[in-house]
């Protein structure tokens, strides 16, 4: 039951707007995915340069090489950044996600006071603009620095990165708790099970994509987080992210392509993820797929 | 399904993350970081001073780069957890962080006589030893241009850089009013040796911008030392100003066709500091007599074109380490090159450097 | 005689009631304290602590105590007498030698430019020098002549100030104590203020006309379709910010993509290549495609929720379909509009990467300026003032928004 497809009485002007309409929608497509897709051709360039060489048109084999992949794979900086941004989003992550379960737990009971307020404080650290909350987060680390060090140091990341995930696993968790039905965790006390098995065994189980999906947010959120790095970390604390944006500001190199090309493979393997667990979300919730 | 999922994610991730906390470099007292500008800058300094002195002592050097400023040692000092050990900073930088009490002073004792005896306070050029710094090089910002995108006439003055007639085309200039408003009054006919009295009244700064006026919409800005090269290399900019051992690097390492215009060249120095509280401070130190003698500042001059900071290493200066090029000729120190050579003042910028910021940036978004 | 309901173990059933809800409450409670505690002390305190920032100032009260003490009462009129002049040579001698000197010489020469050689310049000869101390000074440094040099440390002696949040909106105090415009060819921030607003609007409403249609072709294709277009969306959705930052630079560079096509068809000439990025248009194309996802996502939310059947109503009582479209389907994507463009406005106005990459030299915006303060001019207390002005509005955008559409209905994905 489409509303695209042309109705059979329709005009000459409306047919010419139907396909003009259809002509607009792929073109905003392609303004959406093509600037991604452009690079992932050119990190197999064997010119040391951003843009397109005759031979690379005419798909000559020789204008093509995975000499930026090599750079990649053979310079120190960018191993240690890679290890350095999985270890700083797993830990950050793992700290996200428990913190945030926990609180939309609360937060979606009926009987939680000044709900509006919690959540709005809760998921402000994903309105506030970054520079801001990395300022402050610069500022507080130089004062506390004499009893805990945290500038420059992994904890000092970690924790600014949590503070940035949690929003998302607050708002993925309570959004899966809306259709949760709380007679569910009732039967299972009824039954005899404590609290915690009641967590584990029905809670659980039943908000998992939902805990999964905000642990992925918070996660991409790491991951892809370069400006409280810029503030507070050390150059110790590499992450990918950091080492793109000073390849991009000092010397643009095809190597950053050849690692844009890889994140984005990531990315689309997390989102096929999300998409499966959104499914099997709303297939348990008994929602019609889709 | 998920569950395996839940299981294969999570032991990926922590094989992960335990190879990464291992991979952690460990930041004993048997190692030191230098932090510089990068490129071919900091390659010059591994070659000529880090693994000449890791061979000698075994400490172990991890280089880090920077663009420069204050801020990350500002910030590791007040936070109380120094993680640099030496800085290649700029003069004013190195001015401004001895008075704001961010570097340890150095006691110019450590560093070693020339070869014939001159002690190295006589033996260093004039202002190249300070309380808290020592110079390693001279260094200049000069204009350069791409000699094969050019058939008739060649650039040869200040004057032509802002002569958009004669050479129509782009022009780069680092995104910062030092140096450039400087290279704008002599290009506007004050003499090199009036600039700084000119520019310090509020005339001249009127003039100057003035004189930026009339390229300001040829002008790409830069930022970093590596980007001019690759500018005049992409043929995004007919001219640039750049740093003269970056454009050299490009002539010398990548057979560019290169040519550098010394005219009104701003020079400066790079000095090493250590940071106030260095976890290494002794190791620094030693570092520091260490790259500053004789025969290791000539050393550098084999792989970047930056004049060395003691007059005794001039004569040993010999040929580019690769290329083969003598280096004496393109050093900004040359005879030829250094007659209407600019010296940056760094107490006019250290003074003025907010003010005129403030100015040049509401100059650039207007 | 009214009998009161009790429960089994004989207590008042009202009360065992409200204590049971009481528990429930408190357990509710205790669940989101350990988040909140943490989003407490490592980011609300945080910020609290950086608006304190802009106004705190204790470095000339703290390190210049006698000066201060003595142009307390000193009246602005002259230039104060020999014991001001005693004051300050013992503040500076004992500055220099706490190596705090330069921070009392920057933080004055943040606020009349030139004051720091004179401060430094003057310590290092004060140490020398006997009283009577005033000619000395004279001689060695003018400045000490001015009553606008005075004028400065006497207002930034009090420790709490205003003259950050006055020099984010190009105002400053003149020698007469009066707020004033700073020169014309000095301001900077209003105008970045108005640009960063500006082009947060651009982008927005670019997010809102490119975002509108295809939203509507994927709330209203089948299931199968819209999924494998809605690909196309969460795609750029999901991938690094610096990816895409990076992606706009490779196709809009003079030598990039576009203007190569573009020479090819014969649009342009070789030599006359179109600059597109370095700029602020650059920054506002990148910024569309970058928060265009934030727009879509809601408005395809909004518009799942609409009827068909309500067009073919409005259609079959006889209005036409563009009518039908603009006075029927139109108004009830309204709440979608609100937050797709609260959320993607809310969201530029803070930018900071794309701007620094791809903005040039008309492209930047408040971010960059705070960063600059932040991390090369060392100016952190006007860096504060810069984001306390810009939290300010962001927080009244967040208050609308959670007005609007309620702050608990945000969606992701």
């Amino acid at each position: 039951m489409s509303q695209i497809s042309l109705p059979d009485h329709a005009g000459p002007i409306e047919t010419v707007w139907h396909y003009l309409y259809i002509f607009i929608c792929c073109l905003v497509f392609l303004f959406l995915i093509a600037p991604i897709l452009v690079i992932i051709p050119l990190s197999f360039n064997s010119e040391p340069y951003f843009t397109f060489t005759k031979e690379m048109l005419s798909l000559k084999p020789e204008a093509f090489s995975l000499r930026w992949y090599q750079d990649f794979m053979n310079k120190d900086i960018w191993q240690a950044s890679i290890g350095n941004s999985f270890f700083i989003a797993f830990c950050s992550t793992i700290l996200a996600t428990t913190l945030g379960t926990i609180a939309a737990l609360g937060l979606s009971r009926s009987e939680m006071p000044m709900k509006g307020l919690f959540m709005g404080l809760l998921i402000s650290p994903m309105i506030v603009p970054l520079v801001i909350t990395a300022a402050g987060i610069f500022f507080f680390y130089a004062t506390v620095n004499d009893y805990v060090p945290l500038t420059g140091t992994y904890l000092g990341v970690i924790l600014a990165h949590t503070v940035l995930g949690t929003p998302f696993v607050v708002i993925t968790v309570t959004a899966t708790l809306s259709g949760f039905d709380h007679s569910l965790t009732r039967a299972g006390a009824m039954l005899g099970a404590d609290p915690t098995t009641v967590f584990f065994k029905i809670i659980m189980p039943l908000i998992l994509p939902g805990v999964i999906s905000g642990a992925l947010f918070a996660f991409v959120t790491s991951f892809d987080e370069v400006v409280v790095v810029l503030f507070v970390a050390s150059v110790e604390q590499q992450t990918i992210p950091r080492q793109m944006w000073a390849g991009i500001r000092e010397s643009i190199s095809p190597t950053i392509l050849a690692v844009a090309t890889i994140l984005i493979c990531i990315s689309i393997v997390l989102l096929a993820t999300v998409e499966l667990l959104r499914r099997r979300s709303e297939r348990l919730r008994g929602m019609s797929p889709g | 399904m998920i569950n395996k999922l839940k299981l294969t994610t999570f032991v990926a991730a922590g094989a992960i993350a335990l190879g990464a906390m291992a991979a952690v470099p460990a930041n004993a007292a048997d190692s030191l970081t230098v932090v510089s500008w990068g490129g071919a800058y900091t390659k010059s300094q591994v070659e000529a001073y880090h693994k000449p002195f890791t061979k000698k002592t075994g400490v172990e050097i991890l280089s880090e780069n920077y663009s420069g400023g204050l801020a990350e040692i500002k910030a590791q000092v007040e936070a109380g957890s120094v993680k640099w050990d030496i800085v290649d900073v700029e003069l004013s930088d190195a001015v401004r962080g001895c008075d704001e009490g961010l570097l340890e002073p150095i006691d110019a004792s450590i560093l070693p006589p020339a070869p014939d005896g001159t002690p190295a306070t006589k033996d260093f050029i004039d202002g190249a030893i300070t309380d808290c710094a020592v110079a390693s090089i001279v260094w200049s910002t000069i204009y350069a241009y791409d000699k094969s995108k050019f058939s008739g006439d060649m650039p040869k003055t200040i004057g032509d850089f802002f002569d958009l007639k004669k050479f129509p085309g782009k022009r780069g200039m680092r995104k910062t009013p030092k140096a450039n408003l400087e290279m704008a009054l002599a290009a506007d006919g004050v003499p090199t040796s009036e600039i700084y009295d000119v520019l310090a009244t509020d005339a001249g700064v009127d003039r100057a911008f003035a004189k930026l006026d009339t390229i300001k919409d040829s002008v790409v800005w830069w930022e970093a030392g590596a980007q001019p090269p690759q500018l005049l290399a992409d043929g995004e900019v007919l001219m640039t100003t750049a740093y003269n051992g970056r454009i050299f690097n490009a002539i010398a390492a990548e057979k560019k066709s290169f040519d550098i215009v010394w005219d009104a060249q701003v020079f400066d120095t790079d000095l090493f500091v250590v940071v106030k509280g260095a976890p290494n401070k002794k190791t620094a130190m030693d570092f520091i007599a260490f790259a500053t003698d004789t025969q290791r500042l000539a050393d550098q001059a084999k792989w970047i074109s930056y004049g060395p900071a003691r007059k005794s290493s001039a004569p040993l200066i010999g040929k580019h380490a690769e290329a083969g090029i003598p280096m004496g000729p393109h050093m900004p120190t040359a005879p030829e090159n250094f007659k209407t050579a600019i010296q940056n003042d760094f107490e006019f910028w250290a003074d003025r450097q907010d003010e005129l910021n403030n100015r040049f940036n509401s100059w650039l978004a207007n | 005689m009214s009998e009161q309901l009790t429960t089994v173990d004989g207590r008042p059933l009202k009360a065992a009631l409200a204590s049971a809800e009481r528990t429930k409450r408190i357990r509710a409670v205790l669940l989101v304290m350990p988040l909140f505690i943490f989003i407490f002390f490592s980011f609300l305190y945080p910020i609290a602590l950086m608006l304190y920032r802009s106004v705190e100032n204790p470095l000339i009260a703290q390190h210049m105590p006698e000066t201060v003490a003595v142009l307390e009462n000193w009246d602005g009129k002259d230039i104060p007498g020999e014991e001001a002049f005693a004051a300050l040579a013992k503040d500076l001698v004992a500055a220099r030698e706490t190596r705090e000197i330069g921070k009392v010489a920057t933080r004055l020469n943040f606020e009349t430019p030139g004051l720091r050689s004179v401060i430094t310049g003057s310590a290092r000869s004060a140490g020398k020098w006997e009283p009577p101390y005033k000619e000395k000074f004279l001689d060695r440094r003018k400045e000490w002549g001015e009553l606008a040099t005075w004028a400065t440390i006497k207002r930034l002696s009090p420790t709490i100030t205003s003259v950050n949040y006055l020099a984010a909106v190009d105002r400053q105090f003149n020698v007469d104590g009066e707020v004033v415009m700073v020169g014309e060819d000095y301001r900077i921030y209003v105008d970045l203020f108005m640009r960063t607003m500006w082009m947060s609007v651009v982008v927005t409403v670019s997010c809102l006309i490119l975002g509108f249609p295809i939203a509507y072709m994927l709330a209203s294709l089948p299931l199968r379709h819209s999924n494998l277009l809605m690909i196309l969306v969460l795609l750029p959705f999901w991938t690094s910010l610096l990816v895409r930052t990076t992606s706009w630079i490779v196709l809009l560079q003079t030598q990039g993509v576009l203007n190569d096509l573009m020479v090819w068809v014969g649009i342009i000439d070789n030599a006359q290549r179109i600059q597109l990025i370095f700029n602020a248009q650059g920054t506002v194309i990148a910024m569309t495609q970058i928060l265009l996802p934030f727009m879509v996502l809601p408005l395809y939310s909004v518009m799942k929720t609409i009827p068909p059947s309500y067009l073919r109503a409005a259609e079959s009582l006889g209005a036409h379909r563009f009518l039908a479209f603009w006075r029927i389907y139109v108004p009830n994507t309204l709440p979608g509009v609100g937050a797709g463009c609260l959320l993607v406005f809310i969201l530029a106005i803070g930018y900071y990467i794309t701007p620094a990459l791809v903005g040039g030299q008309d492209g930047q915006m408040i971010s960059n300026m705070i960063a600059f303060h932040m991390q090369k001019s060392l100016n952190w207390g006007l860096a504060a003032a810069l984001g306390g002005i810009l939290l300010v509005g962001v927080i009244m955008l967040y208050w609308l928004y959670n007005k609007l559409v309620g702050i608990d209905r945000l969606k992701l994905g």
